[in-house]
């Protein structure tokens, strides 16, 4: 159960939204699709005095090719990724990371400004997004300020975002990547991955491996010294420290780590374009 | 007396189109869309299996597409059209998913089958198909059946897809 004490706001519009959000602060905590959000307040690994439901900030969801970036709205839900033609045509790796979250009642109500919110080191959209060298979008009632989705995050579920401020949008650099990778390991039954492995061109995003999602600089570096994939991804987990828990030893993501790089790195999508 | 100066408010009131009826109730704010559906309309064909998103037995349809109601609020869903297992049927006449599901024996215990029977409406209507067995399989893996019935709950599914591509 959610704690009985729990307050609710529906905000109309993002004007309302970030009017609240400079009022209230951190009293309020936004909520998107909820798909991380509820289960924790059940399990009480999270608090919050009012849920603001941005729910009706339809605005905000999006997929739109601007020249040199691709703007995907905050409340664009996974599903929608999956078949939008501009993802194909430009940033294929985000379907295919979208395609690896949860389940299809999941991605029917997760977004993507949500997952990045959540700041979840073992989610998937965020990390193809970091290999993307993507752009997240800051806004409050003062304007907007833009911050490398690689450092958004700054531990399990912190980001940030300062209380009176909503993600709106993420900018993905364009053109897209010519080749890239998604490998993720989990166990069945809708587990989150334990690693998972984004390649885009010479950029490599790990989840799974530390505090937050992180680029292998390691791996990219020994890349760019002209290794081999298997070479290169032997420095997949240098510097990493991975969480030593119930759903797997250090040592175990360590090695899936290495392995899931090695492969993401061997076969990689060519695109055409 | 101090004034409560915080935003938001404890209870919501809610309405919601349910197999195209409006209802309207004032609940807390907490209250899951499961439970508004259950125990405010008294339909209790959407079951609570795990009530953690995982096995998938509270599926609905919100606006056409399957959803978890045990992991969305009830206030989520005000202004929705939801469907349920009791909305599928017409009359005596049972949804041919439904119909297929009795005709493969795609059910042991039952109750996983409103959930599984949504989440394959909400394929079908997503994907004009023809349906591969791996696209079934991948399309309910949001739905666990603890009688493990999986084989003929796909078999259940493909034949509905087959169906309505024979004419």
């Amino acid at each position: 159960m959610i704690p009985a004490h729990l307050r609710y706001r529906r905000a109309g519009d993002l004007t309302e939204a970030l009017r609240l959000r400079r009022e209230h602060g951190d009293l309020l905590r936004p909520l998107a699709g909820g798909q991380s959000l509820l289960p924790a307040l059940k399990l009480r690994r999270d608090a919050v005095d009012t849920l603001l439901d941005l729910g009706r900030l339809t605005e905000l969801s999006y997929v739109t090719a601007h020249g040199d970036h691709l703007a995907i709205g905050a409340l664009t839900r996974y599903h929608l990724l999956l078949t939008d033609p501009l993802v194909e045509r430009h940033a294929p790796i985000l379907a295919a990371a979208a395609a690896a979250v949860g389940d299809p009642q999941v991605r029917h109500a997760g977004t993507v400004g949500g997952a990045l919110a959540q700041a979840d080191p073992a989610a998937d959209l965020p990390t193809a997004l970091v290999a993307l060298a993507a752009t997240a979008v800051l806004t409050s009632v003062d304007g907007t300020r833009l911050v490398p989705v690689a450092e958004l995050a700054v531990a399990p579920g912190v980001t940030v975002c300062r209380p009176d401020e909503l993600l709106t949008e993420v900018r993905v650099p364009l053109p897209g990547p010519r080749r890239w990778s998604y490998r993720t390991f989990a166990r069945p039954a809708l587990e989150w991955s334990l690693v998972a492995v984004a390649v885009a061109d010479g950029r490599i995003a790990l989840a799974g491996m530390d505090r937050t999602i992180r680029r292998a600089t390691a791996v990219e570096r020994a890349l760019a010294e002209g290794a081999g994939p298997v070479a290169a991804a032997a420095y997949a987990d240098r510097d990493c420290e991975p969480a030593d828990d119930l759903r797997g030893s250090a040592d175990y993501r360590r090695h899936l780590s290495r392995v899931l790089v090695a492969r993401a790195l061997a076969d990689p999508v060519e695109e055409r374009r | 007396m101090t004034v409560d100066t915080r935003p938001g408010t404890a209870t919501v009131t809610v309405t919601v189109t349910v197999n195209g009826r409006p209802h309207t109730r004032q609940v807390p704010a907490r209250t899951l869309l499961v439970h508004l559906i259950r125990q405010e309309l008294a339909l209790t064909g959407t079951t609570v299996g795990c009530d953690t998103s995982s096995c998938g037995a509270c599926t609905v349809l919100l606006d056409g597409r399957s959803a978890k109601s045990c992991t969305l609020l009830a206030a989520q869903a005000d202004g929705a059209e939801i469907g349920t297992v009791e909305g599928l049927a017409d009359g005596d006449r049972l949804h041919p998913v439904q119909e297929s599901f009795r005709e493969h024996h795609a059910l042991q215990c039952g109750f996983c089958t409103p959930g599984m029977v949504l989440a394959a409406v909400s394929l079908l209507a997503e994907h004009p198909g023809p349906l591969t067995e791996q696209e079934v399989r991948r399309g309910l893996t949001g739905n666990l059946c603890r009688c493990t019935g999986y084989h003929n709950i796909v078999r259940a599914v493909l034949a509905v897809d087959a169906a309505r591509h024979a004419g």
